[in-house]
């Protein structure tokens, strides 16, 4: 039931995904083409039915491909359309289904396909290598870091500030491919225990291998239409009813870590629009973003789902398990489902619309959904996007 | 039409297209950053100060994100601070093994208190054991840089070789 | 469709090489410029979102919108990137504030290509990197040669009409505080040169340029507030034709035609010729006149020879040079050409249209239609 009256009604009406894979043999053109086309029969739409389009990818550098927005138009549908590309980093994916949403709202585009890809396997001699261009070229890169570094500045200075041990953050990661296992599209789902995770090789203390997402190739895609058009194709659109997104500074070693205060911006903004007030009570199931676990305790005390340092202990309750309060990454997150950036994303968003359209299969969670909330970040630890969308 | 996931070893049996990208810059450092280095070659961390919020900039900036306004004052902070995090590295940017782990972090500059949200920060290599990262004794440690012998310094941010406790 | 003005613009830079600011003190420069313009607004306080238009590769940073947020006043705010033209992040500004979501959007574009040492392979990494990469054609204009030769090769144009654009804009652009390029040429003198790749000469293909540009854009409700002289934005369109090389349409601008139908569909228009003036993208010579013919123009050829398009005439084309005089700021380009729309009816034109393209090897156009 659409509860936001304030804005023209935008519906999500079909999603696709490809599975995520380590490397796919298919070009980048061809994975958006796969989720495209999966997304459009589960819409029940055709191309030529089909608008505007709108394109998410993270970094050129991963393809090797300069403008790659215009070079994934091809297999994303973009052929004699308007189509526009949106980045914020890893915080793309979600951003692609925001973009699509004001496409929609403004009135300019009636149905519109939002397609995310990334094809991470073809850098050498490491996916890896590609992180070292993000950083400041003249203050920072000099010192040849490499993109776990920032991940595990942030994780140690928030398990310093709240005290948190590293057994509460392997949880996260027990939990995620657990549920991944229920998800056909994911590629590392399965049974680990929290012992497993402190055992797996250090990376960057205090970041070992299984506290990580994996490399992938993949690409999702959702359609997004007006509310009327909505009613013709389905009857159990998914409202799009809240969107946020804020950008921090870029000067991440002048300011604090322990705490995502852009997201937190970002999320008030969604639940504004939104109509929520005690995020806690009315949303129904999360996909926080998890590239790392401890990211997923990070962002759930961002969006207001537990207080700066409660998330830990929420966790270990249970209380964002499948069969929980609020069941959190039910589809097993980029912990579980793999990390192809942007696309990864969109995955999230997408599942949370399985999951309140009923049709998650395996993954939907125990308890009845009727708001949701997708949540992605990336950039220097500055970006925030966050979607609420109801049944 | 379904995708198509490849194991290590089905990588022979398809043709791969190399390519190396031939992508190479030199970076403007500007107005602010040209004088941060300068003054790293003199062994002197400078700053930007906002005139109206008070905010320091290091590395400098020439504009207050805050206020929206010039900074306006060219100020030399300690080459002394608090370290607010520190990370030990066993892999190397291309993903190698390390054998010895690189420890880097942040560290609040002084002047600055516990209590600010923004502060003069630099990103570098601590000098410290992996054990003191691991059991955080590092964490909220005072620290100094260590700089290079003044005939050897660049203008760069590797003038100052690590900040080590004092 | 509700209005959009555009009620503040400020730039920064449009020199060869602007050695002495970083691209992030230029965006601020430029910035600060366009605030000032829009009655002295406080970007921490009246502006609702943020949009900056950038690509990875001519940035040379991986995930350049990190520095999008400071320089403009976006820090803390939502603030996002348009991996696209500049025009283009119009459009999603204009779509912003159409939906509801904002009444005040600043769109900032800037381009440092002094910084790119390998220019021309950076622009051939965005070649198909299976198909057309391998192939190695050495020079980057070849497909704007194809281009042109199958527009010439269409009978109607001829070397000297080119040559006669490149005189008409280069002469123009002496009005203008941004052309570095302008000169004062005539077509003997470009025909007279020898040929760079048929057909252009040297002079023939727009060179690039650094420059920051920002532009305030704002709902009906709130632009009186921030200016007295807002231009109004009626319609807004853009469009890619197909981004494989080998299935693009040559010898004719689609994407610009897909562009235009949408833009003129949404502000209501009868006819381009209405309009006080046009500027359109002409980074190669022969890309003004094809422009214009998907603009929905007839007769182009023509209407060159009889001196229609040129300064103080019918329909004055570029009036201000054009990229031909000011360079070409990469994805600022169709920021650049808004600028020079909006200077124009700021001088007391009532109307123009504006048609941008993001340069090979794309085949993606944005067109705006303006007012005063």
């Amino acid at each position: 039931m659409r509860t936001n009256l304030r804005f023209r009604p935008v519906a999500v009406i079909g999603a696709g995904m490809t599975p995520f894979r380590r490397r796919m043999l298919d070009t980048p053109q061809e994975l958006a083409w796969e989720a495209s086309r999966r997304a459009l029969d589960e819409a029940g739409l055709e191309l030529r039915d089909v608008d505007c389009v709108v394109i998410g990818s993270a970094p050129d550098a991963f393809d090797g491909v300069h403008m790659k927005g215009e070079y994934l138009a091809h297999g994303a549908g973009g052929v004699r359309k308007p189509v526009s590309r949106v980045y914020v980093g890893g915080a793309t994916g979600v951003m692609t289904a925001i973009s699509a949403w004001y496409h929609v709202a403004s009135g300019l585009c009636q149905k519109v396909l939002a397609v995310a890809e990334e094809k991470m396997s073809p850098g050498r001699p490491h996916p890896q290598s590609v992180f070292r261009y993000i950083w400041d070229p003249i203050t920072e890169k000099p010192l040849n870091p490499n993109l776990i570094w920032i991940f595990a500045m942030e994780m140690h200075r928030y398990m310093n500030v709240n005290r948190v041990s590293k057994e509460d953050i392997a949880l996260v990661s027990v939990k995620n491919k657990r549920n991944a296992k229920k998800n056909q599209y994911s590629q590392l789902g399965g049974d680990i225990t929290v012992d497993d995770v402190l055992k797996s090789e250090v990376l960057v203390w205090p970041v070992q291998l299984l506290d990580v997402s994996p490399v992938s190739d993949g690409a999702a895609a959702m359609v997004l239409v007006s509310g009327d058009i909505a009613r013709r194709y389905t009857d159990t659109p998914i409202w799009v009813e809240g969107v946020g997104w804020t950008l921090d500074n870029t000067s991440w070693p002048g300011r604090e870590l322990a705490y995502p205060r852009y997201l937190e911006n970002a999320a008030r903004m969604a639940y504004k629009m939104a109509g929520i007030e005690r995020p806690q009570k009315e949303i129904d199931v999360v996909e926080p973003y998890d590239p790392f676990d401890y990211k997923e305790l990070h962002h759930l005390e961002g969006l207001l789902l537990a207080k700066k340092g409660e998330a830990p202990t929420l966790m270990r309750e249970g209380f964002f398990d499948v069969d929980g309060e609020i069941p959190s990454s039910p589809s097993g997150g980029l912990l579980g489902v793999g990390n192809p950036i942007a696309a990864a994303g969109l995955m999230k968003t997408i599942s949370i619309y399985w999951q309140l359209k009923g049709t998650a299969g395996g993954m939907q969670v125990k308890k009845s959904v009727h708001t949701g909330v997708a949540q992605a970040w990336g950039d220097l630890m500055q970006a925030s996007t966050v979607i609420v969308m109801r049944n | 039409m379904t995708v198509h996931p490849l194991k290590e070893e089905d990588l022979k049996r398809h043709p791969v297209v190399e390519d190396k990208p031939k992508a190479r810059y030199s970076y403007t450092a500007g107005q602010a950053l040209s004088v941060f280095l300068n003054g790293l070659k003199e062994g002197k961390i400078l700053g930007r100060k906002c005139t109206k919020c008070g905010r320091i900039y290091v590395p400098p900036r020439m504009y207050c994100e805050d206020c929206f306004v010039p900074t306006s004052l060219w100020v030399e902070v300690k080459d002394e601070g608090v370290v607010m995090t520190a990370v030990a590295s066993f892999i190397s940017w291309t993903r190698e093994r390390l054998d010895h782990p690189e420890i880097v972090g942040t560290i609040r500059l002084f002047p600055s208190t516990a209590r600010d949200y923004v502060y003069p920060g630099l990103f570098h290599r601590i000098c410290c054991s992996y054990e003191d990262v691991r059991n955080m004794t590092i964490f909220g440690k005072i620290v100094k840089a260590r700089w290079k012998p003044r005939e050897e310094r660049t203008g760069s941010i590797n003038d100052i070789e690590c900040f080590e406790v004092v | 469709m509700e209005k959009v003005a555009v009620v503040g613009v400020g730039w920064y830079g449009f020199s060869p090489h602007v050695h002495d600011l970083s691209f992030r003190e230029m965006m601020f420069e430029a910035a600060s410029r366009a605030y000032y313009d829009a009655g002295g607004m406080d970007p921490r306080k009246d502006v609702d979102t943020f949009i900056s238009c950038q690509e990875d590769f001519w940035e040379g940073i991986s995930i350049s919108d990190e520095f999008a947020p400071d320089p403009i006043g976006g820090a803390m705010r939502p603030t996002m990137t348009v991996a696209g033209d500049g025009l283009q992040g119009v459009a999603h500004g204009v779509m912003q504030i159409t939906s509801g979501l904002a009444d005040v959007v600043v769109v900032e574009s800037h381009a440092k290509p002094s910084d790119i040492i390998t220019f021309s392979d950076v622009v051939k990494l965005s070649e198909d990197p299976i198909y057309v990469r391998s192939a190695k054609v050495p020079n980057i204009h070849f497909v704007a040669a194809l281009d042109a030769t199958k527009f010439l090769s269409r009978g109607k144009a001829t070397r000297a009409d080119l040559a006669e654009v490149v005189s008409k804009n280069k002469s123009a652009g002496l009005s203008s505080s941004k052309a570095p390029y302008a000169a004062r040429i005539d077509k003997d003198y470009v025909l007279s040169q020898d040929y760079v790749l048929t057909p252009f000469t040297r002079l023939d293909i727009a060179q690039p340029v650094d420059a920051a540009i920002v532009v305030v854009l704002a709902s009906e409700t709130v632009a009186r507030r921030f200016s007295d002289t807002p231009i109004w934005i009626h319609g807004i369109g853009f469009a890619t034709d197909s981004s494989n090389l080998e299935l693009a349409t040559l010898g004719e601008a689609r994407y610009m035609r897909l562009a235009a139908e949408r833009a003129y569909l949404m502000a209501g228009v009868e006819s381009p010729l209405k309009f006080r003036g046009i500027f359109v993208d002409d980074r190669y010579s022969h890309k003004e006149l094809e422009h214009l013919e998907a603009l929905g123009i007839t007769d182009v050829v023509e209407k060159l020879r009889e001196g229609y398009f040129h300064p103080g005439s019918y329909l004055p084309v570029n009036p201000k040079g054009g990229l031909l005089a000011k360079g070409y700021p990469l994805e600022a380009s169709g920021l650049s050409l808004l600028l020079d729309a909006v200077e124009y009816m700021r001088e007391g034109e009532e109307s123009a249209i504006v048609g941008s393209w993001r340069g090979f090897f794309t085949f993606t156009g944005s067109v705006a239609v303006m007012s005063r």
